[in-house]
């Protein structure tokens, strides 16, 4: 028998493309945007959303019989938050620099809409197993993206990748600078993520015309 | 005074919401196909904003800061429960949304259908934890400012949607490519007024520099004086043109 049904295994693999949390369902694009000037936060936000998405929608698939639906919003929170805690605290111990640079955007995990948005459309409804390949589908849909964008913003803002010069010294004038390559500064102000994210969307949906939205 | 008045414009137009933070995003790209709606919802973010901020501002100082409870007694002074900032900002927040959409139903139930799913969404609107969490890491140092942060903060996040609203509802009139369509016409769009919106950057600090003129006068004497000469066949040119930008 093999590891996943087939069933199973499309739970992981439709929020990679076609059913895809950021370019499709529009959730969780906030820290989509800001923190992907660099690839390693890129890297380490997609990590800590695949953390607490997987771990959070087992344990709200384990509490669906007893949330009563009325509070249900808060407990999610609370579910959340702990978990986001967590992330928090182990980065500020184990990465703080990157916890820095991260800010205010760890905390807001919390708010980041694709984990109330499977909570609510999928974890409230189904097995814990089944809830965890949820998750770490759509973590790993929204973490594509997310390291997609980094490496773009970061390879033509700063001519690097996770820190590392890879088109040579644009002091020195060596490597590709050599024939007059200039690091292009508009990849790293905060809207050209939103450009850049854009022009996925449209590559995407060439790509697969069933995806175009009515006019 | 002068703080009030700078930490104001300064939330309104340089570290907007949106365009310098991307907080709010979901409910902004989703909540815009009109400007009705986008008002409404606007105006709740304000209200929730200018609430919250201020009551988490007073949590973080007498409760969660490292020696925040010094007012209990010497003992607790060496006390640090900022760990607990989140959970206890999300419960502030999610509290007063549930207020907030009590009273929108009593009041205004034309309002509360239109809003519909996104009201309580507030309580997960990126820009409400936000503006708490954004208050914490600047340290703003009074209630009064708290509250204003709050305030402008808001009022920030109303204009952007407003203006995407008032965008997305004239564009639908134009001939986009079908997979630009939507949603990522959309997103280009918010990253050009994002661009526009770094021009404000440099706003609160120049100190001596002489008031330039704005784009708009010069515009203007450029028409009036293309008016007046109307020989030269690229100045008419370049009237056209201002004139079209005009329209």
């Amino acid at each position: 028998m093999p590891l996943l049904s087939k069933k199973e295994s499309k739970l992981i693999l439709d929020p990679l493309a076609d059913n895809n949390p950021i370019t499709i369902q529009v959730l969780g694009i906030c820290s989509a945007l800001a923190i992907t000037a660099e690839l390693k936060a890129s890297v380490v936000m997609a990590v800590s959303v695949l953390f607490v998405l997987g771990l959070g929608n087992v344990v709200i698939s384990l509490m669906r019989n007893i949330i009563p639906s009325k509070i249900r919003i808060i407990v999610q929170l609370v579910v959340v938050a702990t978990l986001v805690i967590v992330v928090d605290q182990t980065l500020k111990a184990f990465a703080y620099e990157l916890s820095k640079t991260l800010s205010v955007f760890v905390g807001l995990i919390i708010t980041n809409c694709i984990i109330m948005g499977r909570f609510e459309a999928f974890a409230l409804g189904n097995g814990p197993w089944r809830s965890f390949l949820d998750g770490i589908g759509n973590a790993l849909g929204y973490g594509v993206i997310l390291i997609i964008v980094g490496f773009f913003r970061e390879l033509l803002g700063s001519g690097t990748l996770f820190g590392i010069p890879v088109l040579g010294d644009p002091i020195a004038k060596t490597g590709l600078y050599a024939y007059g390559y200039e690091n292009n500064g508009f990849m790293i102000i905060p809207p050209a993520a939103l450009i850049v994210v854009g022009i996925l969307i449209w590559i995407q949906r060439a790509k697969n015309p069933s995806l175009v939205e009515e006019a | 005074m002068l703080e009030h008045l700078e930490l104001f414009f300064k939330s309104i137009f340089i570290d907007n919401m949106v365009f310098a933070v991307f907080l709010g995003m979901c409910s902004y790209l989703a909540v815009s196909k009109k400007v009705a709606t986008a008002v409404g919802l606007g105006a709740a973010v304000i209200f929730v904003l200018a609430v919250t901020v201020p009551l988490n501002w007073l949590l973080d100082q007498y409760l969660l800061q490292p020696g925040a409870l010094s007012w209990l007694g010497e003992e607790y002074a060496s006390y640090d429960l900022s760990f607990l900032s989140f959970i206890l900002f999300i419960a502030t927040i999610a509290t007063m949304v549930q207020l907030v959409e009590i009273v929108v139903e009593k009041f205004s139930p034309s309002l509360y259908n239109s809003l519909g799913i996104f009201l309580p969404l507030i309580a997960v609107n990126c820009a409400i934890l936000g503006g708490s969490l954004f208050m914490q890491a600047r340290e703003i140092p009074s209630l009064g400012l708290a509250f204003n942060y709050g305030l402008s903060s808001g009022i920030g996040w109303f204009l952007a949607i407003l203006a995407i609203a008032a965008i997305r509802e004239k564009i639908r009139y134009s001939a986009v490519p079908a997979p630009l369509r939507g949603l990522g016409i959309t997103f280009i769009i918010t990253g050009l007024m994002g661009i526009g919106f770094q021009s404000f950057g440099g706003m609160l600090t120049g100190d001596n520099e002489p008031p330039t003129v704005t784009e708009e006068v010069v515009e203007a004497v450029e028409t009036e004086q293309i008016k007046e000469d109307p020989k030269d066949p690229k100045e008419t040119e370049e009237s056209t043109e201002v004139i079209a930008g005009i329209d």
